[in-house]
């Protein structure tokens, strides 16, 4: 009877001493990418940036030892909720992040609600994304972010008339709505054209841009497609004919400006991030990165890299709680990123940063998006919109 | 108005040379190939590859854009698809659309999922006035191309020993193969040349459509309707209807955008709707 007591009350001391020290061990973030499939360059890039940043700023924070477990959802959404869900219930981690596209982000909100963990988007771009939920936090961009700087710049660079072409789908219909708005308040008359997401020829879309004679044709595609669509440009001879192509920063993206070849050169787009950045900052990064993974990071990546130091910021605040805690922790945090000055407003978790304009140029051999302009501290236009 | 027929015709003869080996294998054979879109990638992945990694020019990669999926098609034919002519179509689809995921997760593998870029050389890019209408250059080079194509495989299988006994052994196998005709080996070489002709049309058109490792995917719809609509008993049927779809595309996405995506489906349904079993077959 009483050993039987004694050995009770041990096992208790034992198992309440081990408890602590437990929670101390590991802080595991649930990395949940698309490393297959089309959009795999996304994963890539935000794989290599959150190695780099472990590796060049260790990996504890708050006290523990940070464990990144990355997870493939190959750019399906079902896949990135059961990945999440998984995650979550099995590997107890205290945040979950990447998000390479809208859905995928969409899919797996209402799983950070319901278990409080926060979910780090390092990708998705649409409006929308963090209001799903509130423990959504982002690192990378709105669209609408980006898009009404260059509405502003081609209004006061003289052009008049824009011919806008977009992918019809979630953010191409973002950067549409906030790109006519700006423009046509500022005085100019715009014609909008959507094309289908999945459309093997842009002749058409083209001849009919070039027949309506704009100053410029403002173009959003995901990155792969702009390649194309701005060699059937030059092939049409639009360039030729006075007509100015602008852009947001996906369509010369820095994972792929240099196969475009010259093209490329002369478009000027708007984007919160160049790896042609003037900054010491940016300079090792980009030189880091090219060492460590073999290619150039490009706005995916310092999404990646942001995203980490959010966590990373938010963990050494709460000594490494998750949950509510680390969301309100990583609220209103600002840092100097490779991009420049990044806050993470404190009301709609969304990112707050500089937005520049770049202009494609050939510099050493190789082509990079060179900036000349900005505006900073832009928040995301749509949510303000909102804001009573 | 010139310029988006000319466009129209331009895209309709890539069409035309994507879909005809499938017209021959689903059409003269009587096979489903839905696997037909990975011989037009692995043409245009010879292409890209020669010239970016070996530094071939672009002429010089077409030979092997149509020979390499042609040797491959061989292969092919003889280890995997012979087996399968005997089989309902439901097998012949099945299993050729597993092929198709097998390329497609294959070459992600193999070469990553991102786009491959093609440089023409200088004197294909750009346009040039032809009768005061503005035509690009790479476009028409499409065209002649094609055009010739047609001509041949034309001349070919009516004029020629090989159109004639191929002719006679789709009509009739077994009586073609009591007079003697090797139809085993007959098939084997239409089923490489049009494998060959889908590899060329794949990389004639990475220009144009862009190559990344879902092509065989985005593009077996649009091989599907050209050969439906044109029917599959003759090589005019497959062309004619290239044309016209090409074009269609192309106006209807030009003078309605808003639309521009579905026109290509209407015509197919109105055409289907009047001649069921195509533009050109004869009625069976």
């Amino acid at each position: 009877m009483d050993r039987r007591l004694v050995l009770a009350a041990a096992l208790g001391l034992a198992a309440a001493a081990a408890l602590p020290a437990r929670a101390q061990e590991v802080a595991k973030i649930g990395l949940i990418l698309p490393m297959t499939g089309p959009f795999a360059s996304t994963g890539k890039q935000i794989e290599a940036a959150v190695k780099l940043f472990q590796a060049r700023n260790g990996d504890t924070a708050g006290g523990r030892k940070v464990q990144v477990i990355l997870k493939d959802d190959g750019g399906t959404a079902d896949v990135t909720k059961r990945l999440a869900q998984e995650l979550i219930v099995n590997d107890k981690v205290v945040a979950i992040a990447g998000f390479g596209l809208t859905p995928l982000a969409l899919a797996a909100a209402p799983l950070a609600t319901q278990a409080k963990v926060p979910a780090i988007v390092m990708a998705a771009a649409t409006s929308t994304v963090t209001e799903a939920s509130p423990f959504v936090v982002r690192t990378s961009f709105t669209l609408a972010q980006v898009t009404v700087p260059m509405a502003e710049w081609a209004a006061r660079d003289g052009i008049r008339k824009v011919v806008t072409l977009v992918s019809d789908y979630g953010p191409g219909i973002d950067a549409e709505k906030a790109f006519t708005e700006v423009f046509t308040k500022a005085g100019g008359t715009v014609e909008n054209l959507r094309v289908p997401l999945r459309n093997p020829d842009f002749s058409p879309f083209l001849q009919r841009a070039a027949d309506a004679k704009p100053d410029a044709v403002f173009v959003f595609t995901p990155s792969g497609v702009g390649a194309q669509f701005m060699k059937q440009f030059v092939e049409r001879g639009l360039d030729k004919g006075g007509i100015r192509l602008i852009s947001t920063g996906d369509v010369v993206d820095d994972d792929i400006l240099n196969d475009m070849g010259d093209a490329a050169l002369g478009v000027v787009s708007t984007h919160h991030y160049s790896a042609a950045h003037d900054s010491a900052e940016n300079k090792a990064f980009v030189e880091a990165f090219r060492k460590a993974a073999g290619f150039r990071p490009n706005f995916m990546a310092v999404g990646g890299w942001d995203g980490m130091q959010a966590l990373y910021a938010g963990l050494d605040a709460t000594k490494g709680q998750g949950g509510q805690a680390l969301v309100d922790a990583i609220k209103g945090t600002t840092w100097t990123s490779p991009r420049g000055l990044l806050t993470i407003d404190g009301a709609t978790r969304d990112v707050v940063q500089s937005v520049y304009v770049r202009k494609v140029e050939r510099k050493d051999g190789e082509l990079w998006n060179v900036e000349f302009g900005s505006s900073p501290a832009v928040k995301d236009p749509v949510k303000a919109a909102k804001a009573p | 108005m010139l310029t988006i027929l000319f466009d129209g015709i331009a895209y309709g003869m890539l069409l035309f040379v994507l879909a005809c080996g499938l017209s021959v294998t689903l059409g003269l054979m009587n096979f489903v190939n839905l696997a037909h879109g990975a011989f037009a990638m692995a043409g245009g992945y010879a292409t890209a590859l020669l010239m970016n990694r070996a530094g071939l020019p672009f002429l010089l990669t077409l030979p092997f854009a149509f020979g390499l999926p042609a040797l491959a098609g061989l292969v092919l034919e003889r280890i995997l698809y012979r087996p399968l002519y005997g089989r309902p179509h439901l097998d012949q689809v099945l299993f050729s659309i597993g092929l198709v995921f097998m390329a497609v997760s294959g070459t992600d593998w193999a070469l990553g999922s991102g786009q491959q870029f093609i440089r023409l050389p200088a004197w294909l890019q750009g346009r040039a006035e032809v009768l005061g209408v503005p035509v690009g250059l790479y476009r028409s080079f499409i065209i002649v191309v094609c055009g010739v194509l047609v001509v041949a495989l034309q001349l070919v299988l009516s004029r020629t020993r090989f159109g004639s006994r191929l002719r006679a052994s789709v009509d009739d196998p077994r009586v073609a193969r009591g007079l003697g005709i090797d139809v085993g080996r007959i098939f084997a070489l239409t089923f490489a040349v049009g494998s060959g002709l889908a590899g060329l049309g794949g990389a004639l058109g990475a220009e144009i459509l862009g190559l990344d490792p879902t092509f065989p995917l985005k593009i077996m719809i649009y091989v599907l309707i050209v050969v439906t609509v044109g029917g599959t008993s003759s090589i005019a049927g497959p062309f004619l209807a290239a044309l016209l779809l090409g074009v269609a595309d192309v106006a209807g996405k030009y003078y309605v955008p808003s639309l521009g995506a579905f026109v290509i489906y209407a015509v197919m349904i109105a055409i289907l709707v009047l001649r069921p079993q195509g533009l050109f077959a004869r009625a069976r």
